[in-house]
């Protein structure tokens, strides 16, 4: 099973490089959807159906197409589609900086939890059960997280009225 | 209601589904070229020549070569050449009658000036040819069709260019018998 | 209420006995891979058959339903149609246009066959005969049916043509606002049934009222409710008219396929049909009881038998609704999305919730208040919602020609 561990997180890691090395955007965007793709086969490799499929359903699904549409629209020809700025040398740097101190904490806290003496089979836990555990462990979060995207979503339906309602809406 | 609409628009074409099994109101397709669809008698479509005797189309052709239509066809598809005798004296008959029927826009003219009722139009539309140039090109075998044929597709107009033929050869038969009988009888006495 | 009692006749242990012989001719450690392959087989070539199958008989119905008849001329009643579509799409020139992004252009009809190919995994065809038994296979279903609409932006992307990329959008646009509402209808069966689980939600409706009236959720008021709204949301994730704009011959040529030609094309063509196919036997596990029979004395059919009536059922109708309605404009798409069905489905929740609180109902007033209940919440929001939606239809009123 370590093999096709491997196997994944270099699928993942190198989709992941490979998106911030490319120049065309949208292709950036395309490879950054198969680092996401890669962390829900790494979830199905621990176990967690529920959680990969959901990764796929919101990542791979809803939130590459915000991706997509933001780089769409935010271009104004198609020659601004490059990914390589001016000035780059000093973003670079900011970015390794951050990439260190992201990995530092990742280290640690991966570090401070002792390895297994043997093979520990990974935890299986029913849809009904985390159902179970976050309406009932963790209800608040669960109830702040709605009312945060519910917020979000109002808000966003009300910049992008605020747009039509200066032109009047056609007839149906 | 929302939804009324859908369900009138759903009926409509389940009615239209199961008849088309069994109304022939509800399947209006002709299946060619098992079926035909029916022409009217108006329909035309190109030209033929008209011979009054089946059984001998080339002797009995009503066409004179007096290359009227030829002159009159505004695209000029028709070409003729007049058949003469030993002598160079023209024989009331063509030599050759070519029509061309990529060029023929069925106009109709060449109908309508005819003087001897001898080209008519035919109703025939199955004339596709391998050939663009020769296949399409119509001598005067191919164009000759009986009287009997055209009194099949155009009824009507048959009958009344017969009505008339024969009252035309009806009076010139009166008016050679009158002749006749003037030579034969004794001329009036001059005083 | 009877309970399900398995009563199985011989022929539901038919494909089971035939995948036994075949695994058994591989040794013991391949006998899975064996297994699944043949599995895979089996769902990619019925399925393929049924495409085939599907566009002959779409055509000759639309034209029974147009006063025509459909192909008749190849073979007889034109059966060799498909074929001759076959091999007249696969000899045609793949031309990819010089601008074209060509890995992106190639991979954008893989990633959408192999996604759609993907969602046939947990639908379970009947009662021993489902794939993959995951957890969370509803979840995994509509996961891999988003998955797909990254390829339709792929392929309008990648034609470097800006109408395709513009359809593409469009096309998107479509996807993204009825995902919605089929989410939210599912979500009352799986509430219903306590599980995503596809063979749960089968088995949860395996019970008969006097043994011939089936306990399928169409056969209740929010569950019927639900079965339109997701029918409603199928047609248009699949593309389907009356929700086609995107790749209607009329808007922006065809849409973003604008570029595609010859076997790509095709293979667009196909993943729609099976994406149709796909929810429509979908709805069939959620909505119409899955495999199971209509009465109890029915049982002697195999389940796989009921399970392709209901398909072919549903597929019929989607056909009928083709032939009868016409195309929505995308702005009228959008209304009907987000202004009726959204909040149809979101009341249906609530409807749903309190069928199931109110199960335990049982002197006959109570039931029939509880019908009368959930009926109420049902149509009323229908009727409202339905008349703000046509709100303001009707003859047109010009502002400067003479009334």
């Amino acid at each position: 099973m370590t093999a096709v561990l491997v196997i994944v997180a270099v699928c993942t890691l190198a989709a992941a490089a490979v998106a911030f090395a490319l120049r065309p955007l949208v292709h950036s965007a395309l490879c950054l959807v198969l680092a996401w793709a890669g962390v829900a086969a790494f979830y199905l490799w621990a176990g967690a159906e529920f959680l990969a499929f959901a990764q796929v359903l919101v990542y791979v699904g809803a939130i590459s197409m915000v991706v997509l549409f933001a780089v769409l629209l935010t271009r104004r020809q198609s020659g601004e589609g490059d990914s390589r700025v001016a000035g780059a040398a000093r973003r670079v740097a900011a970015g390794l900086a951050v990439a260190a101190l992201v990995a530092g904490v990742l280290g640690r806290a991966v570090l401070a939890v002792p390895p297994a003496s043997a093979p520990v089979a990974p935890p299986t836990l029913g849809v009904r059960q985390l159902g179970g555990e976050l309406a009932d462990g963790h209800a608040a979060a669960l109830l702040a997280a709605g009312a945060l995207l519910t917020v979000a979503l109002i808000g966003a339906v009300v910049l992008a009225a605020g747009d039509a309602g200066r032109h009047g809406e056609d007839p149906p | 209601m929302l939804g009324t609409g859908i369900i009138q628009g759903l009926a409509t074409t389940a009615k239209n589904f199961a008849g088309s099994f069994r109304d022939p109101r509800r399947f209006v397709t002709v299946q060619y070229p098992e079926e035909k669809a029916p022409v009217t008698e108006n329909y035309r479509n190109f030209p033929f020549l008209v011979s009054d005797d089946a059984r001998d189309p080339m002797g009995t052709l009503r066409c004179v070569a007096c290359r009227i239509c030829e002159k009159e066809c505004p695209p000029q598809c028709i070409y003729i050449v007049p058949d003469v005798d030993e002598r160079g004296k023209p024989r009331k008959h063509p030599r050759v009658f070519d029509l061309d029927i990529s060029v023929c826009m069925s106009c109709q003219i060449c109908v309508e000036v005819c003087p001897f009722d001898a080209i008519k139009m035919d109703q025939d539309f199955e004339l596709a040819a391998t050939d663009r140039f020769r296949g399409l090109l119509l001598d005067k075998h191919q164009l000759a069709k009986s009287n009997d044929y055209y009194r099949q597709i155009h009824p009507a107009e048959a009958a009344e260019v017969d009505a008339r033929l024969a009252a035309e050869k009806r009076q010139a038969e009166e008016k050679a018998r009158a002749a006749a009988a003037a030579k034969a009888a004794p001329p009036p006495p001059t005083a | 209420m009877t309970p399900a009692l398995p009563a199985e006749s011989w022929l539901e242990r038919v494909p089971l006995t035939v995948r036994d012989l075949v695994t058994g001719l591989f040794p013991a450690p391949w006998r899975w891979l064996a297994g699944s392959v043949l599995a895979i087989l089996a769902v990619v070539l019925g399925f393929g058959l049924l495409f085939t199958l599907l566009t002959l008989v779409e055509r000759k119905a639309l034209g029974r339903m147009q006063n025509r008849p459909g192909p008749n001329r190849t073979g007889p009643f034109g059966l060799l149609q498909p074929i001759a579509d076959g091999i007249k799409l696969l000899v045609k020139e793949d031309i990819v246009p010089f601008a074209a992004d060509r890995p992106l252009h190639f991979l954008a009809p893989v990633v959408l066959v192999a996604f759609t190919l993907l969602t046939f995994a947990v639908i379970p065809y009947g009662r021993h005969l489902l794939p993959v038994d995951l957890d969370a296979a509803v979840l995994f279903f509509f996961a891999a049916g988003a998955a797909t609409e990254l390829a339709v932006f792929m392929a309008g992307w990648s034609s470097h043509n800006k109408y395709s990329l513009l359809a593409a959008m469009r096309a998107l646009a479509q996807l993204i606002s009825y995902e919605l509402p089929l989410l939210l209808a599912v979500v009352p069966e799986v509430m219903r049934a306590g599980s995503l689980s596809t063979a749960a939600i089968v088995a949860a409706q395996g019970r008969w009222t006097l043994g011939i009236l089936p306990h399928w959720s169409v056969a209740t008021p929010g569950g019927a409710a639900a079965f339109l709204i997701f029918m409603t949301a199928a047609l248009a994730e699949s593309n389907r008219s009356p929700f086609d704009l995107p790749e209607a011959e009329s808007e922006l040529i065809a849409g973003h396929l604008t570029e595609y030609s010859g076997f790509k094309y095709a293979l667009f063509f196909l993943a729609e049909y099976l994406g149709m196919t796909a929810l429509c036997a979908m709805a069939v596990t959620l909505f119409l009881g899955g495999w199971q029979a209509p009465c109890v004395f029915l049982q002697f059919v195999p389940s796989y038998v009921w399970f392709f009536l209901k398909l072919a059922a549903l597929l019929a109708l989607l056909i009928w609704i083709r032939g009868t309605l016409p195309r929505l404009r995308l702005d009228q798409l959008m209304r009907l999305s987000w202004k009726f069905l959204v909040p149809l489905a979101l009341i249906n929740l609530g409807t749903v919730a309190f069928w199931q609180l109110s199960a335990g109902w049982e002197p006959l007033p109570a039931r029939a208040a509880r019908w009368a209940v959930a009926l109420l919440l049902v149509l009323g929001p229908f009727v409202a919602l339905g008349q703000r939606l046509g709100a303001g239809v009707g003859p047109r009123r010009y502002r400067y020609a003479p009334a």
